[in-house]
């Protein structure tokens, strides 16, 4: 991911785990299944930090598909702006019992469409 | 560069023409081979692209040695059928594989008429020899017949069967 | 059904021993991620949005009760309980874990299955009509001809990498039930015009993504014993001179299309001249050890007609509505096909609970000799049921939920899981079906419409079908919200035929009324029996195309 193609702040990474497939978050140190634990980025300076950890993480095999989101920030919450990362991070919309939306009810009434 | 064949590692007795003089026997392109390039020490290896034409490299089988088709990727796998033609086209003497192939492909690559497969810098280090000498027996046998291939799953069945059956 | 041999049980379990060798890899680092994935797909491994995906092959759509209860311990251990049937005649699972997927292949391979080869671009699973081996109106049992493809292309070493995946189907019946004209090659058994002779037609060329595509006769009659050696020369062709340099442009449509077919035939000539006697006896050998798998069943000797079957009909309505639906004539007499639809009203099309497989799989030893198939539109079938039987089966199928009377009808939509799971997708498709399905959900209503196909895929990849349905639905992304166009007019039978765009793209809350406002249309304008796709076909497209704007004009004001 070049600069040039990263979204404007704020934003988020997103990326699935090598092993699990799980959908993860990176919070300021590590990773979280929790999208309302990510760590937000304001600055486009924060941002390219974030290209960074993305690329060490998939050389180190923690995570694949690693991507910068840009998000609205729902009663603190990241959301995605683009309702595929937001189906991304709330599971299938026509199954609201599964994914994130049924583990973390309170990021989906949050963050949801 | 790193040359394996079924056996392991090997060293490789040719060089590129076109990095410089060298006493050993050389490898030229189909445009070099043109332009009268000559074998050293009776041996010469041609390098082709992967599109090549069949019929442009036929007609100098009996002065090569060597046929080396380029891969440009693993995933192109135009390489094995190109191996496939050249070899049902009569050409005996030894083809070689060069580009990033993965261990996986080594069976793939054999039964297609490759002796042997030339890797890119760093490559052999990551994935050492012995992955590529496993992939050769991840499978006892194939469905399908190949170039130098062993007994295929359809030979042992004729086998294994009665000999009403047959 | 056709059962492996010492030689496929040890093959498959070499598969699994390998890939489990590959995952290890892959953590090692001695793979990286864009080498593991091909090795990935070609076990048909997706990485989706939420979670891994894994697409199991059910080769030809053939499946026993014990492989399908596999498949439910396989949905509970390791998934969430649930499946979902693909166009493909897969099934797939929508959470599985990388760590996991290798004991998932092994207990696949208890039951003689596998996931070889159902992603990659290589030769894919193997697809035939449904009603195989038992259809009335059959040539000559497809299965065996598929069962050779399986084998043939499974780790073809030649044609592991193709320039993008490959999808062959066969038929072996007079009517088309295989979609065997939207396949890179399909096979057709055919009586030879002259001599009566059985043996192969070959089409190539057909696909649907996004450069739709008929298929095209490229080999008019190829003798038994002459069909791999056609295949290797199709495959040869197209893996040396398939483009390369576009992904869009990579099928072998595309190559048929850009060199038209004479110059097409002519290079499958010459490489069939230079590879020699095309007439392997190998071949013929091995056909005739599969076809003893597929011997004709043992039925009992009964009655074409049924009075139980007969006297329940008249008396239960509902009964009578479904059977109109679900059977298909069965070869032996006394015996009906019984199609099971999996599009119940509101629930996704193709999704199927563990508990129901389990109830299914009983039902098929029960009542269908143990034995259920997968059909391209994403409905189950158990092909040998006793007419008899018929109303105490359609009793139990609606304790399960699999009863619902709709199979052809409106609301059987083909649907592909869209966005809801599909990393490439770029609309959802299931909330489209089910809203679909909700509006026509009056059974009498969808009878009175009578035949329809609506295919709807999320992407323009098409694994929906949405180019051939009579009404096809594609999603798109259209200024950051879903957009949905609409096709009017395609078929996916021997007659097949590409739908024609009707107009601007529309969301997802005003498709449903439009596709209401083309029904009306065709219930206002058809002639007496005429069905939606023979309206369309005698008033061409065009004339939809003013209900069509007439709906997106109102419902976007």
């Amino acid at each position: 991911m070049t600069a040039a193609s990263l979204p404007p702040p704020p934003a988020i990474l997103i990326a699935n785990d090598l092993l699990d497939g799980d959908v993860v978050f990176r919070k300021s140190d590590g990773w979280t299944r929790d999208p309302r634990a990510a760590f937000i980025a304001y600055t486009s300076d924060e941002t390219q930090a974030l290209a960074l950890v993305a690329r060490e993480a998939e050389a180190r095999r923690e995570v694949v598909e690693a991507s910068i989101v840009d998000v609205d920030i729902r009663d603190g919450a990241p959301a995605p702006r683009h309702f595929r990362e937001r189906f991304k991070t709330l599971g299938p919309s026509v199954r609201p019992d599964l994914g994130k939306q049924a583990q973390f009810p309170d990021y989906a009434r949050a963050a949801g469409a | 560069m790193k040359l394996l064949d079924r056996n392991g590692l090997k060293a490789d007795v040719y060089r590129r023409m076109s990095e410089g003089q060298f006493d050993g026997p050389g490898i030229v392109s189909l445009a070099e081979l043109a332009d009268g390039a000559q074998p050293a020490a009776g041996k010469l290896g041609l390098a082709i692209e992967n599109t090549a034409n069949v019929r442009d490299v036929e007609r100098h089988f009996d002065s090569v040695t060597l046929i080396v088709i380029h891969f440009p990727s693993f995933g192109d796998g135009r390489g094995f059928t190109l191996a496939r033609r050249l070899r049902r086209a009569g050409f005996g003497g030894t083809l070689r594989a060069s580009g990033p192939l993965i261990p996986d492909q080594f069976a793939f690559a054999l039964a297609c008429g490759f002796d042997e497969v030339e890797l890119p810098e760093g490559q052999i280090e990551r994935q050492p020899v012995e992955q590529w000498r496993g992939a050769l027996t991840a499978f006892s046998a194939p469905y399908q017949q190949g170039y130098r291939r062993p007994r295929t799953i359809l030979e042992e069945r004729r086998r294994n069967a009665p000999e009403a059956a047959r | 059904m056709y059962r492996y041999d010492e030689f496929d049980e040890r093959f498959v379990r070499e598969r699994v021993a390998q890939f489990r060798d590959q995952v290890q890899r892959r953590i090692d680092g001695a793979l990286t991620e864009e080498e593991f994935r091909p090795l990935r797909l070609q076990n048909g491994l997706y990485l989706q949005l939420h979670a891994y995906m894994l697409r199991i092959a059910v080769p030809y759509g053939v499946l026993s009760s014990r492989q399908l209860r596999a498949l439910a311990t396989i949905a509970d251990r390791y998934d969430r309980g649930y499946g979902h049937f693909t166009t493909r005649q897969n099934l797939q699972f929508n959470w599985p874990k990388l760590r996991d997927a290798p004991d998932i292949l092994e207990l696949l391979a208890d039951v003689q299955m596998h996931t070889i080869q159902t992603s990659g671009n290589c030769i894919r699973n193997t697809t035939a009509d449904q009603f195989a081996g038992v259809a009335a109106d059959e040539i000559e049992d497809p299965r065996p001809v598929a069962e050779l493809i399986r084998q043939w292309s499974s780790l073809h070493p030649e044609f592991a990498f193709l320039p993008r995946k490959f999808k062959i189907a066969v038929n072996g019946a007079t009517e088309d039930r295989a979609v065997l004209k939207a396949h890179d090659v399909a096979v057709r058994i055919i009586r030879h015009a002259e001599t009566g002779e059985t043996g192969y037609q070959i089409l190539a060329g057909g696909g649907l993504g996004r450069t739709p595509m008929i298929g095209k006769i490229v080999v008019d009659f190829a003798p038994k014993g002459h069909l791999l050696s056609h295949l290797e020369a199709v495959m040869r062709v197209y893996n040396a001179q398939g483009r390369r340099d576009n992904k869009y442009k990579a099928r072998i449509k595309i190559l048929v299309h850009e060199i038209g077919l004479p110059e097409f035939k002519a290079r499958i000539a010459a490489e069939l001249e230079a590879e020699g006697p095309s007439f392997r006896q190998e071949e013929v050998d091995e056909l005739a050890r599969i076809a003893t798998f597929f011997a004709r069943k043992e039925y009992e000797t009964l009655a074409p007609h049924s009075r139980p079957y007969e006297r329940a009909r008249a008396a239960n309505r509902d009964f009578a509505q479904w059977a109109d639906t679900a059977l298909f004539a069965h070869k032996a007499d006394g015996y009906a096909i019984v199609t099971v639809s999996l599009k119940p009203i509101g629930g996704p099309p193709g999704d199927m609970t563990s508990d129901q497989m389990r109830a299914f799989a009983d039902l098929a030893d029960r009542y269908s000799l143990g034995e259920l198939r997968v059909s391209h539109a994403q409905n189950l079938v158990l092909p040998h049921v006793k007419k008899d039987d018929l109303f105490a089966l359609w009793r139990a199928l609606g304790e399960h939920g699999l009863s619902t009377a709709n199979v052809g009808l409106i609301t059987d939509i083909i649907a592909c899981p869209g966005l809801d799971y599909c990393a490439l997708a770029t609309a959802r498709s299931i909330p489209i079906a089910q809203a679909i399905a909700q509006r026509f959900a009056d059974p009498a209503r969808q009878h009175d419409i009578g035949p329809l196909n609506i295919k709807i895929s999320g992407c323009i990849n098409a694994c929906g079908h949405h180019h051939v349905g009579h009404i096809g639905i594609l999603g798109l992304e259209k200024s950051g919200r879903e957009s949905y166009q609409i096709t009017l007019g395609g078929d996916a039978s021997w007659n097949a035929a590409i739908g024609e765009l009707l107009g601007p793209g529309l969301t997802a809350d005003e498709t449903p009324a439009a596709i209401e406002r083309l029904v009306d249309f065709y219930l206002a304008h058809r002639l007496s029996g005429e069905t939606f796709i023979e309206t369309v076909k005698r008033l061409g497209a065009g004339a939809f195309k003013g209900a069509f704007a007439g709906v997106s004009r109102h419902e976007a004001a």
